[in-house]
């Protein structure tokens, strides 16, 4: 049993560690240290910086132009990049449709939609959930009718998340329902310029414009842009779920915010409550660090599973429960140490790299946004509960 | 980066999970529990012929000198079986102890000893107000002449009873909470003016509450060098965390399976009650904890075999996680059973009370905690 890293792992971690710190754009950084919510263009920046550093396509294949990184590797990277509280990488295209693009499409589609996603030229969204179909995505309705070479797509998809930002977008139709609803599923790509396609915000209660409604009226697309088999949705999707649960934890990006917390609690100009006297504050501060250690090393168990060939398995729903816990128990300690300062809504101050005078500590005021959007994290990627679900059944056998 | 096991660890493994399936299932375990001695002489010498007793001897004292990584793995199976030999009294605390603290003539006859199953070990640290802290212990040994007068109380002593010789914490110099001063003896338990009242603890296991009243001792019965031993027996109980938490892992481990069997296989409205989301979840819940606690249990052992700058705060955070998770977990496969959960027949109960146990020796979750929240935030 051996945690260490070999010399050439600790070399490629000097070498993330720079890219984070020095290789990426520098107003996109300040943003980030600042807590500014980053705009469109910032996140693809962002992204052609790795794409330029050869580090777009972490979970592709070398032929793809993947990085063909080790699981060793993959940990490294996001573990740097979350402690270096680097943006994340919007994961629709890159992560989530380019894999069943590469595993189950033909070669003019790879050809087609690849080196653009890469590249982050395009920009995904992702169509499953539906006002009707959340936990039970299976049940989904939205229909996809073949008319001569074309499809005619209707219904409507929700919680796109960044759809507004969109030029195309991936979603689970329905191509038949006279048997098992899983069976009926199709993986389908659509261009958001098509007629028909329409987007409408949905504001959540951090008063962001996080997530959209897309609705399709009768969308004529072409039949060619229906991925692998008619039918075999639901198993890419769900081949796409368990293929890659790297970084799924963020125990980087968790590790960053304790530590910051425990900064802040060090200087005294901020610790205005003497929340670092407070025995209650500090035990709560403790077992979340506990918790995070301990999830930090059944990622690496994981990884370990991993590169030994063995598959991640259902153990890794782990990883999203308690790495999502923990994300919100966090955020319940800054509301904390933010004190009275957390009640102003000023979002000028985190939607805005423009001055602003901040009312008590600069951080206070982004300590009830993050609370409130936070409250996501548990829910989406599927529930904990269903994550839990998962686990009874393919772990315990109930 | 790799936790697959070494060949010793597989072996180690391999080997008592196959007495126990095969020499140690639940009735013989009650058997012993309900013996007068408390456990089995014929399956001490086992051990020692199975090579267990040496595993965590320095092979330069006939042992195999396994780390404590090693050990957790013997921890973990001998968890599983409930097992009340006295292994981690003798190996985790006694032997740790006089390898770590021993001059070289007392290692190398006393570890022999212990290899060979001829010397059972027990250590005597804990007072009703230092379970955990050696420093706070009142048990004095006066320097006279070339002797030692000892007095004081030791309370629960694991394995007391049993041992052929036990060490006392004792401060024959300083006062209340330094660390300068403390030092250990050897003592035979029959040593005049010592008396042992010996009791079974609610986990099946024995224990004793030894008392010295002016036991005179002369220089040979000191371990090692007087007045150092603080770092030593520190040392050992932050690794006997460690064991006895793989212990806790090996536990929960059955628990989880025997309770995730009766969910699959108890009737009730018509159905399998592990058909029930509510149960399905609370078994999830208890998995998890199971898993959390385990990765706990390698960063701590990793951290302390490697003798890292915060090991003993990676110890201490191990034995909060194991605290709740102990806790959880004992409750609910109790829970979960239901009536049958609470009655003496079925052992779950009894995985339960040594999961109670667990939680309670080397400081519970509560004490650590409060320890941790003393130590100022270390950046990691």
């Amino acid at each position: 049993m051996d945690v260490n890293f070999t010399t050439a792992d600790l070399t490629f971690q000097k070498e993330v560690r720079n890219f984070f710190q020095n290789e990426y754009p520098m107003d996109i950084r300040e943003k980030q240290e600042k807590g500014i919510y980053l705009k469109k263009d910032d996140h693809i920046r962002f992204q052609k910086a790795l794409y330029d550093k050869g580090w777009a396509g972490i979970n592709w294949p070398v032929e793809y132009g993947g990085t063909g990184w080790s699981a060793t590797q993959k940990y490294i990277f996001f573990s740097e990049s979350g402690e270096a509280k680097a943006p994340r990488i919007v994961p629709f295209g890159l992560s989530m449709v380019a894999p069943v693009i590469f595993s189950y499409g033909n070669d003019e589609q790879k050809q087609r939609f690849l080196p653009d996603i890469l590249a982050s030229n395009i920009w995904w969204c992702q169509g499953y959930s539906e006002p009707n179909s959340g936990s039970d995505l299976a049940s989904l309705k939205t229909k996809a009718i073949k008319d001569g070479d074309d499809y005619i797509i209707s219904g409507t998809k929700t919680w796109t998340t960044l759809g507004q930002y969109a030029d195309w977008i991936f979603c689970l139709v329905r191509t038949d329902d006279s048997g098992r609803k899983q069976e009926g599923i199709s993986f389908i790509l659509i261009d958001m310029k098509t007629p028909g396609v329409s987007i409408t915000p949905i504001i959540t209660i951090d008063g962001t414009h996080e997530v959209n409604e897309v609705h399709f009226d009768a969308v004529r697309i072409p039949a060619k842009n229906l991925i692998g088999e008619e039918g075999k949705g639901w198993t890419y999707a769900k081949v796409l779920l368990t293929h890659e649960r790297t970084g799924i934890a963020r125990v980087g990006e968790s590790r960053a915010r304790l530590n910051a917390l425990k900064e802040l609690l060090d200087n005294p100009s901020n610790d205005v409550h003497n929340l670092s006297q407070n025995t209650i504050f500090m035990t709560r501060l403790l077992e979340v660090e506990i918790e995070l250690k301990a999830l930090e090393y059944t990622e690496l168990r994981v990884l370990s599973a991993i590169s030994t060939g063995k598959a991640p398995g259902p153990k890794s729903s782990i990883l999203k429960i308690r790495g999502t816990e923990i994300i919100q128990t966090l955020d319940e300690l800054f509301l904390e140490i933010g004190g009275i300062h957390s009640l102003p809504y000023l979002p000028d101050q985190y939607c805005d790299a423009s001055d602003f005078e901040a009312i008590g500590p600069s951080f206070a005021a982004k300590t009830t946004a993050t609370y409130y959007n936070n409250r996501k994290v548990s829910i989406y990627g599927g529930t904990n509960e269903i994550q839990k679900n998962i686990i009874a059944k393919q772990v315990l056998g109930l | 980066m790799d936790f697959s096991l070494s060949d010793l660890q597989q072996m180690m493994q391999d080997s008592v999970s196959k007495f126990i399936q095969k020499d140690y299932d639940f009735e013989t375990r009650q058997s012993l529990v309900n013996s007068d001695l408390g456990y089995s002489e014929d399956n001490w010498k086992l051990f020692s012929d199975l090579g267990w007793l040496g595993l965590p001897i320095n092979a330069e004292y006939g042992g195999i000198g396994g780390n404590l990584i090693d050990t957790i793995f013997l921890q973990e199976e001998l968890g599983k079986g409930l097992v009340v030999e006295p292994i981690f009294s003798t190996l985790m605390l006694g032997a740790n102890l006089v390898q770590k603290h021993g001059s070289s003539e007392q290692k190398t006859t006393m570890l022999e000893d212990v290899i060979s199953g001829k010397l059972k070990l027990a250590l005597a640290h804990a007072e009703g107000p230092a379970a955990f802290d050696i420093t706070q212990i009142s048990t004095t040994a006066r320097k006279e002449g070339d002797k030692y007068i000892l007095n004081g109380h030791k309370s629960v002593v694991i394995g007391g009873a049993s041992a052929d010789k036990i060490l006392i914490c004792a401060r024959t110099s300083g006062k209340v909470g330094d660390e300068n001063g403390i030092s250990i003896f050897i003592i035979n338990p029959d040593q005049q003016g010592t008396s042992t009242r010996a009791y079974t603890t609610n986990d099946g296991m024995r224990a004793a509450d030894i008392k010295f009243n002016q036991v005179i001792l002369d220089a040979t019965s000191l371990l090692g060098e007087a007045d150092t031993a603080f770092n030593a027996v520190d040392q050992v109980l932050h690794e006997a965390i460690v064991a006895l938490s793989a212990e806790a892992i090996g536990i929960m481990g059955v628990l989880i399976d025997k309770t995730a069997e009766y969910l699959r296989t108890r009737q009730q409205f018509g159905n399998a009650i592990g058909r029930f989301q509510v149960l399905q979840h609370r078994m999830a819940d208890m998995f998890m904890e199971t898993e959390q606690a385990k990765s706990m249990l390698y960063f701590a052992a990793i951290e302390m075999a490697e003798n890292k700058t915060n090991a003993k705060r990676a110890a201490k955070m191990l034995k909060v996680k194991i605290g709740s998770a102990t806790r959880f977990v004992g409750q609910q496969a109790v829970q979960l059973h239901g009536g049958m959960g609470v009655s003496d027949e079925l052992d779950i109960g009894h995985y339960f009370k040594r999961l109670t146990s667990i939680n309670t020796l080397l400081g519970s979750k509560d004490y650590h905690l409060n320890e941790l929240i003393k130590i100022p935030a270390i950046r990691q």
